[in-house]
């Protein structure tokens, strides 16, 4: 059933994802930097980090156990899988059957448990403190992105993500309201799913704030690396999802390598757009309290399923 | 799929659906003066709604109502409310009785009420509007439970006013608007309405040094 053109495309997306996903943290951080006026870090400022640590020596704690060297690897694997599901060039995905739209948020949510489970191995009290802080906000985040797939899921009839991003490119001109709700919802969820400012800063290495920082501050050398490169990944993974759901134009439909090659530059060009929109949202918003986590998350809960509601409302009738 | 409704009613259940958002917006919202401009967005998307039924029906008189929606809640009512706040002093905070992610849950489930209700009763309506009468019921009742959790007199006017917004949407819906006369009465109604609160609005902070209408409670016989 898997055309070599179809595993090729596969393999390709993978490639770019590990390939891009630095260039993509990097970005933000520049047009972060532009709009606060600073002089901004270089381009690839994110490269050289994981060069810099590829080749340091990896320093463990003396009661480390093996979960905290194997977690690395496996929160890296999650991610590249994460990557591997979701269309960023064309619907034609031979790994597509094997995780549907729900499998992804567990997926996610693997990776979740195991950075938290690495935090805690250490035994210090910041990896304590930062995974029990991600987990708070993994949970209040999973329900708003499981009813945002929801919503997607209905208008699509399928929960397979290739379905749905293939239902929603190559549809007649329908206004989805719903869509609407559900694409806001999704912006929430993404920026607390990837440790950004109104949740969490990424740039901060200030105890009583961070999170995501927090679990990672017992790792060095290859482990951090990889830790790293899976975060950039997941923003990638995020970013790609939403473009390709609610900004769907230009994802190939099926083999067609043409389409493809042509996907490429829109697909850069959708991302440097995004990716420069995450830097505005970051600016403009202050951090909050993370007692104010779980009002930012409700309201990104309540956005999805009021876009649950307004679909099965206003657009049920066939 | 849902091609077979027409672009006009996906445009006016677009608006509705925006109506709806900025419903709990005004809901979730903590600050006064945004309150006012929310409320202002509010009715500047049912004008527009009501302009689309308007042009696709070529009725009249919806043309009317769109204008008087736009000159009364876009501009006039807003400006009036501003005016208020700046006169009054009010500090910006607005004080919910029930905290505000639970105020939100509320509206949720309210919603959910509000277009079970709504679903048999569109089903009879023929206009190309029908299906935004659950979501005009929703405002109307989240325009409700505004004025029921807040403290302070001029929330609780906008909460007010939002639900002329809803009943509006609801009479645009599923009949195309209400007889001109009667719309022109409930608009200079409501115009009156918030004169007078005005005024109210001055004697009460007159009479207690604050906007919180508990302190009326003071006012029984005993």
């Amino acid at each position: 059933m898997i055309s070599v053109s179809g595993f090729l495309g596969q393999l390709f997306a993978i490639a770019l994802a590990l390939v891009l996903a630095p260039l993509l943290s990097g970005w933000v951080g520049q047009c972060r930097a532009w709009f606060q006026s600073r002089s901004a870090p270089p381009l690839l400022l994110p490269y050289f980090m994981l060069q810099k640590l590829f080749n340091k020596d990896v320093v463990l704690a003396h009661n480390a156990s093996s979960l905290f060297r194997a977690a690395p690897f496996l929160i890296f694997g999650c991610m590249v899988l994460a990557c591997a599901i979701v269309p960023t060039l064309s619907t034609d995905l031979p790994f597509a059957p094997a995780a549907d739209a729900l499998a992804l948020v567990g997926v996610f949510g693997l990776a979740r448990i195991f950075i938290s489970l690495a935090g805690m191995d250490v035994g210090t009290s910041f990896g304590t403190l930062g995974g029990r802080r991600e987990m708070l906000v993994g949970f209040l985040a999973e329900p708003a992105l499981l009813m945002v797939f929801f919503t997607l899921a209905m208008i699509a009839q399928s929960t397979s993500l290739a379905t749905i991003v293939e239902t929603l490119a190559h549809r007649d001109l329908v206004i989805y309201p719903s869509l609407a709700f559900a694409g806001i919802a999704f912006t929430f969820v993404s920026l607390a799913e990837n440790a950004r400012v109104p949740v969490d800063n990424p740039a901060t290495h200030l105890e009583l704030t961070m999170i995501h920082e927090a679990m990672i501050l017992e790792y060095s050398g290859r482990h951090l690396a990889l830790i790293e490169w899976a975060a950039s990944l997941k923003l990638y993974a995020y970013s790609c999802l939403g473009l390709a759901l609610f900004f769907p134009w230009g994802i190939a439909p099926g083999d067609n390598f043409l389409a493809l090659v042509a996907a490429i530059p829109l697909l850069l060009l959708k991302l440097a757009i995004g990716g420069a929109f995450l830097a505005g949202i970051e600016t403009v918003n202050a951090k909050m309290r993370i007692f104010r986590a779980p009002e930012f998350l409700g309201t990104a809960f309540m956005l999805a399923v009021l876009g649950l509601l307004v679909r099965l409302l206003l657009e049920s009738r066939v | 799929m849902s091609a077979s409704i027409p672009f006009s009613a996906q445009l006016i259940n677009l608006f509705a659906a925006v109506i709806l958002l900025l419903a709990f917006a005004m809901l979730a919202q903590r600050r006064l003066p945004q309150l006012i401009n929310l409320f202002a967005l509010q009715g500047g998307a049912l004008c527009l709604a009501t302009l689309v039924a308007a042009v696709t029906t070529g009725q009249v008189h919806l043309y009317y109502s769109a204008g008087l929606t736009l000159a009364l809640k876009v501009l006039l009512l807003p400006w009036i409310l501003h005016r208020l706040v700046r006169q009054l002093k009010v500090k910006g905070e607005v004080e919910a009785l029930i905290n505000i992610p639970t105020t939100m849950l509320v509206g949720i489930v309210l919603v959910m009420v509000a277009f079970n209700v709504a679903l048999p009763i569109s089903e009879l309506s023929h206009t190309i509007t029908r299906g935004t009468l659950g979501i005009a019921l929703a405002v109307v009742m989240l325009a409700f439970l505004m004025m029921i959790t807040r403290q302070k007199a001029i929330t609780q006017v906008v909460g007010f006013l939002s639900m002329e917004n809803g009943l509006f949407l609801a009479a645009t819906s599923a009949t195309y608007g209400m007889p001109m006369v009667v719309e022109l009465g409930i608009a200079l109604d409501v115009l009156v309405g918030v004169i007078i609160l005005g005024v109210f609005f001055f004697q009460i902070r007159d009479q207690f040094d604050s906007l919180d209408i508990r302190h009326m409670e003071k006012l029984k016989d005993n």
